[in-house]
């Protein structure tokens, strides 16, 4: 097997830059905070997007552990029940918003270029403002906690009126800080897709490009459908609040149910932004440590732009029991259904990339094993949800809650994990410490399963969502529940432990950290990435195998 | 394929019942109504379809993961492609779902006829209670939680029914078919009885239809499912389903009682009597937001104790009670309560914790507004 890019002149080009310093392209950058603040490199733009996310999946991770606290036992013990509420909508929000959306925005400015052999993103000041509108979205809407009346508490759902005319004062800076976040959001997309669109290598067509090139690909225009959805409904929200309208309002002649339309038109295609990068990750790193190509490659393309498309048709099935017509139901359940056939296929290919195989189990790989199990239970859960009868059941009920946090933790936030341990040699140049990553795997393994399995039994057993207090029946799940989120929530601190040692020191990683089946473009580059890559573009050359 | 997805069903669901002494408070419950029966048998089918594709797939990937293990000296075969397969696993699945659609839709077509009911009652949502109106018969009553604060802080040792029990549940005849119609007052609430595989959101401003046709009498508990604000792990809901005589002798006498109320508008009421009736109201009704002691929880919900404006003007206090604050979470109590329960929680209001008015508000003045 030869490697996609002949490794020698890209070397030589990368060591040239970096040994020139930044002087050949213009003068020092400014020292202190204002490199930071002025920076227009994609790999510290991307390292303070990762780094972002990391501090908000801790602080979201406290909100989570304060509900968990609350729910530890029945009856009220910690918190009241407005705090709670505040609490279970700024863990969705940070969560959703602030943790998860960015760590794939990060994990795009640093890998994105350097897989389609681009020198930086396309847009390089776009991207500057992208990041750091973040700061001021998220610092705005965590001090909504600090004002009177308290912060959010609708859920991260906020479904209108509860979220309109009952709300607190605080909804408008709420309103504001989404619409910040939303900006930023379609500025990345847009600039993803003009990067991969325009600065590809010479050589490599769009069926050549990484899984991971592709699924964000997929993902950006998704992002630049779907958000200004989201805008348009928090500025009808705005204006019912504050100027008197009645969009959400019926006795001003408005539909509380247009909201639920509106927001789930922009919420369903929001979770497949939330989990299309995570199919790139693992189809990177599966085939990396069975050592053999990944099966089905344009298979899994076409899966994830048939997931796309789905994901615009299926908003319906959040709403089975709003009294929608039946063909409204019959519609949506059929194509929510529908989505389990390209998702089936991805599962399947990444199975057989390992059958036959030669299989080790490198952290990444543990974290992208565990993603294919755990992500597929997840999706059980989902085709059982979207039998809208049985969903008149299981609908708002800790059956959901336990189906969407299998795709969002074990899934979109192990495949991060996978993501970080995989291209940490490449970001730090040493490998991370394995011994400890491995005590990091196990214990997020086994502490996951054991906060959001009960939640299946929880649910069935018939307890509702947001409840901050509940009936007699549900102690022992949610007992277990609670003692799995506080396992897992202090496991996380192992992850920040393997980062810091890994940045400070660590075994050397050469170019090709993890052998000749990761051999996209990012591997020719020398370990760690100087900070400059490809000013000159590398040719690419297909695979021979 | 029909008749062989029967069987399957049929199969999995003897395999499932067998196994429902260990699994009861693990499971969905199967219910009480045809319908919910045929939910849970939906429910088995496709959670068993679950099961045996994830311990195929998952199989293969376990036993890739230690047949072929790198550490074991094992050499990747070099293949990455295959249409026939590729086909075979899109088809099969689809195949799979065409199959589990047939059945839902059969369900879901019952579920979404609500013709021939013999009863329709009126379901209203208000932040946090219930309100069941009988249509028709005259009768109509507010549900609440009857569970005392002392057993949610911890004071008192939890009851059995612990959150799940109400001061008057919703008395339901057995073998009719009853409609129900949703709306709400405020926010968004659902109504969820699981032991009928009812649930139906109530959205304020709109009419919502589901319904049951109960086959066993007993006790059966529900709670509210959609998030409606911070009581909302407060509202219950218990239906008390009945035998048909037991039914009808319950209505007549809910009718009388009714009627006797409706007599009491007339009448000139004590001080003390308005007072007394006024103290039941408020804690039930108003206590949730205003809080027990009138101290509120501002901003959004105004104290009553020592309120200025409410002291100053009895005109604009019965406004605000009978249509509500247009853009505030106040809503109007002008069907929820009758002249005399206005009547008493406006007394009341005026003259509890330190409020010195000395105002009494007569029913028939509130009836003659009302009118």
């Amino acid at each position: 097997m030869a490697p996609k890019v002949p490794p020698q002149p890209t070397l030589e080009q990368s060591t040239t830059a970096a040994e020139a310093g930044h002087g050949h392209a213009h003068e020092a950058p400014p020292k202190g905070i204002m490199r930071w603040l002025l920076t227009t490199n994609h790999k510290e733009i991307g390292s303070m997007y990762l780094i972002f996310s990391l501090i908000m999946f801790f602080i979201g991770g406290i909100f989570a552990l304060v509900v968990r606290l609350e729910l530890f036992q029945p009856g009220l013990q910690f918190v009241n029940p407005e705090f709670f509420n505040q609490m279970t909508t700024m863990h969705g929000l940070i969560m959703v918003f602030a943790a998860v959306m960015p760590a794939f925005t990060g994990l795009a400015n640093w890998m994105i270029p350097l897989q389609i052999g681009a020198p930086d993103m396309a847009l390089p000041r776009l991207n500057n403002f992208s990041f750091w509108l973040l700061p001021v979205a998220f610092g705005l809407l965590l001090s909504t906690l600090f004002m009177p009346g308290g912060g959010p508490n609708f859920g991260w759902t906020f479904y209108a009126p509860l979220s309109t005319t009952y709300a607190p004062p605080s909804t408008t800076f709420f309103i504001l800080s989404l619409h910040i976040a939303g900006i930023s959001s379609i500025l990345g997309a847009i600039n993803i897709v003009a990067t991969i669109l325009n600065m590809r290598a010479p050589g490599m067509r769009m069926m050549d490009m990484p899984l991971f090139v592709w699924t964000w690909l997929i993902t950006a225009f998704l992002l630049i459908a779907v958000m200004p959805v989201l805008a348009g409904v928090i500025t009808m929200m705005l204006m019912d609040i504050n100027f008197g309208t009645s969009f959400f309002d019926a006795s001003g002649g408005g539909d509380p149910v247009l909201f639920q339309h509106l927001f789930w038109f922009f919420g369903h295609p929001e979770v497949y932004i939330m989990i299309l990068p995570s199919f790139g990750i693992v189809s990177a790193i599966i085939p990396a440590f069975a050592r053999k190509r990944l099966f089905g490659y344009a298979s899994m393309v076409y899966a994830t732009a048939a997931i796309a498309i789905l994901s615009f048709m299926v908003w319906g099935h959040h709403m089975f029991v709003v009294g929608m017509p039946l063909a409204g139901q019959l519609f949506f359940m059929y194509a929510t259904m529908l989505i389990a056939v390209p998702t089936g296929v991805k599962v399947f290919n990444w199975v057989t990339t390992l059958f036959r195989g030669s299989i080790s189990f490198e952290p990444p790989m543990l974290f992208a094993l565990a993603f294919v199990v755990l992500f597929t239970i997840g999706g059980f859960s989902g085709l059982m949800l979207a039998i809208a009868p049985a969903d008149f059941q299981y609908h708002d009920t800790y059956f959901v809650v336990a189906h969407f946090h299998y795709v969002l933790v074990p899934g979109a936030i192990f495949s991060i994990m996978a993501a970080t341990y995989f291209w940490l040699p490449k970001w730090t140049g040493h490998y991370p410490n394995v011994r400890l990553a491995q005590w990091h795997f196990w214990l997020s393994v086994i502490s996951v399963n054991l906060t959001f399995f009960p939640m299946h039994f929880s649910g069935l057993a018939g307890m509702p969502r947001r409840i901050p207090d509940y009936a007699l029946q549900f102690a022992d799940f949610n007992l277990v529940s609670s003692i799995g989120a506080f396992m897992f929530g202090i496991s996380q601190l192992l992850f920040v432990a393997v980062i810091v040692m890994c940045v400070r020191g660590g075994k050397k990683a050469p170019a090709a950290a993890w052998g000749e089946y990761a051999d996209d473009l990012e591997w020719s580059v020398p370990s760690p990435a100087p900070l400059h890559t490809f000013e000159t573009p590398p040719t690419f050359q297909r695979p021979a195998h | 394929m029909r008749t062989l997805l029967v069987w399957l069903a049929g199969g999995l669901t003897l395999a499932g019942s067998s196994q429902m002494a260990l699994a009861s408070g693990w499971n969905m419950p199967v219910g009480v109504t045809d319908l919910s029966r045929e939910i849970y048998n939906l429910h088995m089918v496709i959670f068993w379809i679950c099961v045996i594709i994830g311990v195929i797939v998952f199989g293969v990937m376990f036993y890739s993961l230690v047949r072929y293990r790198h550490s074991k000296g094992a050499k990747a075969a070099n293949f990455h492609e295959n249409t026939t397969v590729e086909i075979i696993w899109t088809a099969v699945p689809l195949l799979i779902l065409i199959g589990m659609a047939i059945p839902a839709t059969a369900t879901l077509q019952k579920i979404y006829d609500p013709s021939g009911a013999e009863l329709d009652v009126m379901i209203t949502g208000q932040q946090w209670r219930w309100r069941y109106e009988y249509l028709g018969e005259d009768v109509a009553f507010n549900s609440n939680l009857a569970t005392p604060r002392a057993q949610i802080r911890g004071n008192e040792e939890r009851g059995e029914n612990y959150l799940l029990e109400v001061d008057e549940p919703l008395v339901l005849p057995i073998n009719r078919k009853v409609r129900f119609l949703f709306t709400s007052d405020d926010v968004i609430h659902a109504w969820w009885v699981p032991d009928f595989a009812v649930k139906q959101d109530t959205v304020p401003g709109f009419i919502t239809e589901n319904w049951v046709r109960i086959n066993e009498p007993g006790i059966y508990r529900g709670q509210c499912a959609e998030l409606c604000g911070v009581d909302h792990a407060f509202m219950p809901i218990v239906v008390h389903a009945v035998e048909e005589d037991e039914f009808d002798a319950w209505l007549a006498e809910r009718q009388e009682m009714a009627a006797e109320e409706a007599m009491g508008i007339d009448r000139e009421w004590e001080f003390d009597e308005l007072m007394e009736r006024g103290e039941g109201v408020y804690g039930s009704i108003c206590a949730s937001c205003h809080q027990p002691e009138g101290q509120g929880s501002p901003p959004a919900f105004p104290a009553l104790a020592g309120n200025e404006q409410l002291l100053a003007d009895l005109e604009w206090h019965k406004d605000v009670i009978i249509n509500g604050v247009s853009g505030t979470a106040m809503p109007s109590f002008r069907t929820t309560l009758n002249p005399v329960e206005l009547a008493a929680v406006i007394t009341y209001t005026r003259n509890a914790w330190g409020n010195e008015s000395g105002d009494a508000v007569q029913p028939a003045e509130i009836a003659e507004r009302l009118q």
